[in-house]
């Protein structure tokens, strides 16, 4: 699970963050904190599918559900064990 | 600049009161203006403030998503719009020059979009968001002297600042002391100055140019919309008419002020009209929304549709486990407001949304459901007083019949209305036929004078409540190594109205896989900004194409809506 995280984290650090020197946890909130919005949220989910091979429904990828790190990686693998 | 008194309306008056002898004088007599005398927005919106005894009311309340808190009074606005307008002059920056803000909604945004007015400049602010191409292309375009932005976006800023020679002075307003600032950069502790109590404004007048924002077209790149200080006068008006809003009131404006929305009424409506607003820096989150209206008891709530529709997906249930009784307004403004939004609102909230229909180049709201007015659910509601409006053809400027859909026009002559584009003339010019400056969306009027939306005359992508140029898309997309052509549409999308969609073919030796698709969308997204980010990508082996190889976007914009392509005659490739 800590590697999950960890290559998510890295993830969003890379691509949605203007300045990588900006704290990131894993339960800084992205979405509510203004670090991905609602339309980079797409880019973030298809990240997911095809990292980890899954399919996430659009009901199922909620501001809420993409909000931190953790949030995130139980997301997938819920979807990976499905 | 005189101050009058100023008449607070103590009833809701009707449309149709509000129409009978309607003139503009009424707006320039309540803001105490007199044609001919100076006018400046940033003065209207705190001195004359302080000068009619509201100086210790809150004027801005603030929080971040952290839950980090600041109040500010008129008073205190006041002072801190003088010393940054004192700074920017010690800096050397003159009337006229162009100053870009480029930040989230700190309170350093709205303090310096009144200070860079009051010292006589033109204040371009810039969605933070954007990437580094959108960022160069309207800072380049605007010949903008000075950029103020945050320590967090300065890495942006910096690849680009070598490819602007006009750009003398990056300002970092929370500069972190222990990342050293380069050449052309400069920190600005607005909050540790010494307070500038008394500031001899620049005597602007009505005509001079004041705010400068980007808007997207079908053709070329993004255009600079610009605004003149006259525009207060339809904005005050409209805040308070339509917005209704009251001395009493807690407003709340959604928008951020890199577009029209956020200044027009989330900055200079609201506060010309003495009223406390509530800014919240901090994405979507229903809870957090909710929790945020009934904490500081909203009065007034203008949002956008989307916001509205994500909301209705976390349903009415969350809505009852907070007190948002203190709600008594709500508006919408963006992109048509759905009939269904409309009814939920009323089932969760007690009332609808009333939308309001405008755009960057108008300025003010144009057309729109006036409070008290019937709520028809879909329409757009009815010409704002003062603003004489129609529905067109397109091609011979006539009003259609009622009914019939057309392009809506409005007649040029109200305050807010733009003077043109920021060198660029003729693309202004270009946008009035017959005497109407031409909106570009279409829509019909029904038989009780409501205008109804039905879809954009061009190939303009709303996405979301923004507008999204495909030529700026088409052009980065080029830009990417393995992208032979490429063509950018709208594509239907139930949250958003409509989302951007990439036809995209590859050049030889690159596969258009998923994480092709990725790639590219990343690609975008950080060239230009999420908005332009295309949602969806189809790899295609040819694209549609005249026989001149102009690429015919309308065809692959009718296939994405099930509409019929129309004459296909031109196609040489059909």
């Amino acid at each position: 699970m800590d590697d999950l995280k960890q290559t998510i984290l890295e993830y969003v650090k890379h691509e949605y963050l203007d300045d990588e020197d900006e704290d990131l946890g894993y339960g800084t909130p992205l979405i509510s904190g203004g670090i991905v919005d609602s339309f980079s949220m797409v880019s973030l989910k298809r990240f997911l599918e095809n990292r980890y091979k899954i399919s996430i429904p659009d009901a199922e990828a909620s501001p809420e559900a993409f909000d931190t790190v953790d949030s995130i990686a139980a997301l997938v693998v819920r979807f990976k064990q499905a | 600049m005189p101050i009058r008194s100023h008449r607070e309306d103590t009833m809701t008056v009707t449309y149709e009161e509000r129409l009978r002898n309607f003139d503009w004088r009424l707006a320039a007599d309540e803001l105490g203006w007199h044609q001919g005398e100076p006018l400046n927005i940033g003065w209207h919106c705190t001195d004359r403030i302080c000068a009619r005894g509201l100086g210790g009311k809150p004027a801005l309340l603030w929080e971040d998503f952290r839950g980090e808190e600041r109040t500010y009074t008129f008073d205190d606005l006041r002072q801190l719009t003088n010393t940054f307008a004192l700074w920017l002059e010690d800096l050397g920056v003159g009337p006229g020059e162009r100053v870009c803000l480029f930040m989230d909604r700190v309170p350093e945004l709205y303090i310096g979009f009144l200070g860079v007015l009051k010292m006589g400049a033109i204040v371009q602010p810039l969605f933070s968001a954007f990437g580094e191409d959108s960022l160069w292309t309207r800072l380049d375009n605007a010949g903008t002297c000075t950029i103020v932005t945050q320590q967090k976006h300065v890495r942006k800023v910096r690849k680009i600042v070598d490819r602007l020679p006009g750009l003398r002075h990056v300002v970092v307003v929370d500069a972190d002391p222990s990342k050293p600032l380069k050449e052309r950069e400069t920190a600005l502790d607005l909050h540790g100055l010494p307070r500038v109590d008394a500031y001899t404004v620049h005597p602007t007048g009505a005509e001079t140019p004041s705010v400068l924002h980007y808007t997207s077209g079908t053709t070329g790149q993004p255009k600079g919309a610009q605004h003149v200080h006259m525009s207060i006068l339809g904005q005050y008006l409209t805040a308070k008419w339509v917005l209704d809003l009251k001395e009493d009131d807690v407003y709340w404006c959604n928008a951020d002020p890199g577009w029209v929305t956020g200044t027009s009424y989330g900055i200079i409506g609201p506060w010309a009209n003495g009223v406390t607003q509530a800014v919240l820096d901090a994405g979507f989150n229903a809870e957090h929304w909710y929790r945020f209206i009934q904490k500081h008891r909203i009065t007034v709530w203008y949002s956008a549709p989307t916001a509205i529709r994500l909301l209705m997906k976390e349903g009415a249930d969350l809505v009852r486990r907070f007190d948002l009784s203190s709600l008594r307004h709500l508006c919408s403004v963006g992109e048509p407001l759905n009939a269904e939004a409309v009814v939920w609102s009323e089932q969760a909230f007690g009332r609808p949304f009333h939308d309001t229909f405008w755009q960057t180049e108008t300025g003010c709201i144009v057309i729109t459901n006036f409070p008290g007015m019937k709520v028809k659910p879909g329409s757009m509601g009815r010409p704002f007083p003062g603003i004489e409006a129609a529905v067109i053809d397109p091609k011979t400027g006539q009003e259609v019949e009622q009914g019939k859909v057309g392009v809506i026009a409005l007649r040029p002559g109200w305050p807010s209305q733009i003077r043109t584009y920021w060198n660029n003339d003729a693309g202004f010019r270009a946008k009035h036929i017959g005497g109407w400056y031409v909106c570009g969306d279409q829509a019909s009027i029904d038989k009780d004078g409501y205008y109804w939306f039905v879809g954009r005359d061009d190939d303009v992508i709303n996405t979301g409540g923004h507008l999204v140029g495909p030529f700026e898309i088409e052009s980065a997309l080029l830009e990417h190594p393995a992208v032979a052509e490429s063509a950018a549409v709208a594509s239907p999308c139930a949250l958003n109205m409509e989302v951007v969609k990439a036809f995209v073919t590859l050049k030889p030796g690159f596969v258009g896989d998923q994480d092709m698709e990725l790639e590219i969308m990343n690609f975008i997204r950080k060239k230009l900004s999420p908005l332009a980010m295309p949602q969806r990508i189809e790899f295609i082996e040819q694209l549609p194409k005249t026989r001149s190889g102009k690429i015919i976007r309308r065809v692959l914009r009718a296939q994405e809506f099930g509409q019929p392509v129309g004459d296909l005659s031109t196609l040489m490739n059909d």
